[in-house]
């Protein structure tokens, strides 16, 4: 960064960094030369049919796939951090503490064999949080934000529908209020009722949280509604990247017209 | 109010649309487009359909890109410009009132209406009242603020729209048909939210079918027609778009 970008005022500082992040397996591309940056406070929508390599982009930020290619700069609370070059429990303390992975399927992102109320609290053991009643206390009022019935708190997620188990996967993530937040397909697999729920509560959550957010998704109304700017996916490359709105009404890239044009109504 | 410079400016823009999915056809649709609007001016874009009225306006909303030429808003040059600096001009200067309600469903019409000032950063009590004070004044019945607007009558939604546009005091406004499928009371409130906006100094770019409102409100009016393209450009002859065309059977 030259010398004249770090002059620049704080908020005009991106807490990430993406700079011609790659991936490939073996010979196939999962991302190539994917770059762009996120700023506080902004939602990036990244888009693309299955196959396109959003996934993978993701899944590089989070480290649960190595990067062959790139660099990652994220501008924590106790300043810089080269992502990519972190140790294991570095990457691991980042995850449990300023970042969040939201995982498409609930499963993946929940402890199904704890209580509703222990999938919450376990963040905050993690980070240091000892006190019982007050693990107890934070994990009720943040059922209660994702409107989950704090009197639920005993059950294990099993119990729980699709959209529930969803909304409780966002609390797990959220309740030590992290700095960025990665989502795969949040909405997906689920109700359009209860899309729309999950949709209004993340919009939400970002605006009094002050958090940024990175969603992955094939949901081009999803990303309507909830993104500052979108980033188009085809084959592992980035094709196009711009103001949501924009992209969406006015597709320069002919994959993102095509993507446009087939959708029933966005 | 005298100020040299217009808080919109439009000059020389050129809009050009290239359907990949037809062979990379390029559809020229405006070409030249000249407008200025001073702080406290109403500027109705007049033309048959299909002239490029919303066209326009959308250029200068930034969600469609000109071609060639400058579009700038308060100064902030469109072409060129980073998503999220258009972002910012949105949220604190351009204020947009489209014909359709694009919201979250589920979201009470209240919290609709008092979003823009939430992102401004004004406490939710603050923006909350001003925006119960907005659909008080364009009757929406207060029965309904807690209710989803995507569940109300064309009309209501439209009101709810207008008072979204209306709840900052923008410096410079886009109206899109802001007068339409409103009743007679209700239209005569728009007209004095506009009235009122220009007084404060608001620059207003408006589209209205209704003649009487735009004589009413507007002091002057820019006829799109005259940036219609001369004649159509071959097909495919200039490829402005550096990505590459998919390939096309026929």
């Amino acid at each position: 960064m030259s010398g004249a970008a770090l002059a620049m005022a704080a908020e005009d500082r991106p807490l990430l960094t993406v700079k011609g992040l790659t991936k490939r397996y073996g010979a196939r591309i999962g991302c190539a030369d994917v770059s762009f940056g996120l700023w506080p406070g902004e939602v990036l929508g990244i888009v693309g049919e299955s196959g396109s390599g959003k996934t993978t982009l993701l899944r590089c930020l989070a480290g649960e796939l190595d990067a062959d290619e790139g660099r990652v700069d994220y501008e924590g609370a106790q300043g810089l951090h080269d992502v990519l070059a972190l140790s294991e429990p570095e990457r691991r303390r980042l995850m449990r503490t300023e970042w969040a992975l939201v995982h498409q399927n609930p499963r993946d992102g929940l402890r199904m064999g704890v209580s509703a109320g222990a999938n919450v609290g376990e963040r905050l053991m993690a980070v240091g949080w000892r006190h019982y009643g007050r693990i107890r206390e934070t994990a009720a009022d943040w059922l209660g934000r994702v409107e989950i019935d704090p009197g639920r708190i005993d059950e294990r997620p099993a119990a729980f529908s699709g959209g529930m188990q969803q909304r409780l996967q966002i609390a797990r993530n959220l309740v030590t209020a992290p700095r960025l937040v990665l989502m795969d397909e949040p909405t997906g697999g689920l109700d359009v009722s209860v899309q729309a729920r999950l949709l209004d509560l993340i919009r939400g959550l970002v605006r009094d949280l002050g958090l940024s957010a990175i969603v992955v998704t094939h949901d081009l109304a999803v990303v309507r509604l909830l993104a500052d700017r979108l980033i188009v996916m085809q084959g592992g490359h980035v094709v196009e990247q711009g103001l949501t709105d924009q992209v969406l009404d006015d597709p320069q890239a002919p994959y993102t017209q095509l993507l446009v044009s087939s959708v029933l109504r966005v | 109010m005298t100020q040299p410079t217009p808080m919109i400016e439009v000059e020389g823009a050129a809009k050009r649309f290239t359907l990949h999915q037809q062979g990379g056809t390029v559809l020229p649709v405006m070409t030249g487009a000249r407008l200025a609007v001073h702080p406290g001016e109403c500027v109705a874009l007049t033309g048959p359909s299909g002239t490029g009225k919303s066209t326009l306006m959308r250029m200068i909303y930034g969600n469609y890109l000109a071609a060639e030429g400058s579009v700038k808003v308060a100064g902030f040059e469109f072409n060129g410009a980073r998503a999220r600096d258009i972002s910012r001009l949105r949220r604190e200067t351009l204020g947009y009132v489209s014909q359709f309600l694009r919201v979250v469903p589920r979201v009470p019409c209240l919290d609709v209406v008092a979003e823009p000032l939430g992102a401004l950063g004004v406490a939710p009590e603050e923006a909350r009242q001003r925006a119960a004070g907005l659909l008080m004044r364009l009757n929406v019945p207060e029965a309904l603020w807690t209710l989803s607007p995507l569940t109300f009558s064309g009309g209501e939604q439209q009101r709810v729209n207008i008072a979204r546009g209306f709840v900052h005091p923008y410096p410079a406004l886009l109206l899109d048909e802001p007068t339409a499928s409103l009743d007679q009371a209700n239209r005569a409130v728009v007209l004095d939210l506009i009235r009122e906006a220009k007084t404060r100094g608001a620059a207003i770019v408006g589209i209205f079918h209704d003649a009487e409102a735009r004589a009413e409100v507007c002091d002057r009016e820019c006829d799109v027609s005259g940036f219609a393209p001369e004649a159509p450009v071959p097909p495919a002859s200039d490829q402005a778009s550096p990505v590459p065309v998919l390939p096309v059977s026929g």
